[in-house]
């Protein structure tokens, strides 16, 4: 149960990319999430994870399941690398701006995605992606 | 994995099977060109019903088969864009704007099959 619900994935090719949204869809589904958070969830996880692959080589991206104070549950995922960081972090958020040859939807879209977006990033730091998407309230069960 | 591409007369019909790699789909780029020049095709079909995530790097992939192969005079039609992944991919800010779509592989092939406007696409 307990190995269920966390999950490490490391990222180093694109195959990498394909597992890692395929696990959380897997997880996403355990949750009772919609099947439209489903597929926003993973296509966020694609972005993020093809930015590790992109510009860092290599990674990992963490999938677990969060509660929130209400009890509601979410997935998080944190896309971390150790790679070169973001020098100009307004500029990546902006659609449209790529310094990887993209169409520099990859950040922007991701956040546009998922429920709840953050990015800590430094020059030389790495980079770390926090996304969260959490169960709808009416898809409880009783 | 590698997407069959079935020739059908004038046209040819790319049907993906399973979740792509960039590498997969960077290879079906390479062999939808090669096709239509080997083939002389008209059109094409690609059947991404299989497919339950499009982001940006597969769905501008399918863009730049869609613009290559019209520089070669052969039309390209994305079939079977799943409801979930359509709203994805306008989240995501991918709006397929230049690039033909149907709903299925029969609304494809009759998409195809229309009479030519020789007046060129207009777009702008």
């Amino acid at each position: 149960m307990a190995d269920d619900r966390q999950s490490i994935i490391p990222i180093e090719s694109d195959a990498d990319v394909v597992t890692a949204r395929q696990r959380a869809r897997a997880m996403a589904g355990d949750l009772e999430l919609t099947s439209t958070d489903q597929t926003l969830l993973a296509t966020a996880i694609s972005e993020v994870a093809r930015n590790i692959t992109t510009y860092a080589k290599r990674g990992e991206v963490e999938l677990s399941v969060v509660k929130d104070d209400d009890g509601r549950e979410g997935i998080q995922v944190i896309a971390r690398d150790q790679g070169p960081g973001i020098e100009n972090l307004e500029l990546a958020m902006q659609d449209g701006y790529t310094s990887g040859g993209g169409l520099g939807l990859g950040l922007p879209g991701a956040r546009r995605l998922v429920d709840d977006f953050n990015i800590d990033t430094a020059p030389g730091q790495g980079t770390t992606v926090t996304l969260v998407m959490w169960a709808r309230p009416n898809a409880r069960a009783a | 994995m590698a997407v069959p591409i079935l020739k059908q007369g004038p046209f040819l019909i790319a049907t993906i099977q399973a979740a792509l790699t960039d590498t997969d789909v960077l290879q079906l780029q390479d062999d939808v060109m090669a096709q239509v020049t080997r083939h002389r095709s008209r059109g094409i079909i690609v059947d991404v019903t299989a497919l339950d995530v499009m982001d940006s790097f597969v769905s501008r992939s399918l863009q730049g088969i869609s613009r290559m192969t019209r520089l070669r005079g052969a039309e390209t039609v994305i079939v079977g864009i799943q409801p979930e992944v359509a709203f994805a991919m306008v989240q995501l800010g991918m709006s397929f704007e230049d690039v033909l779509t149907a709903l299925d592989l029969e609304e494809g092939l009759a998409l195809l099959q229309r009479p030519r406007k020789e007046a060129g696409d207009g777009g702008g």
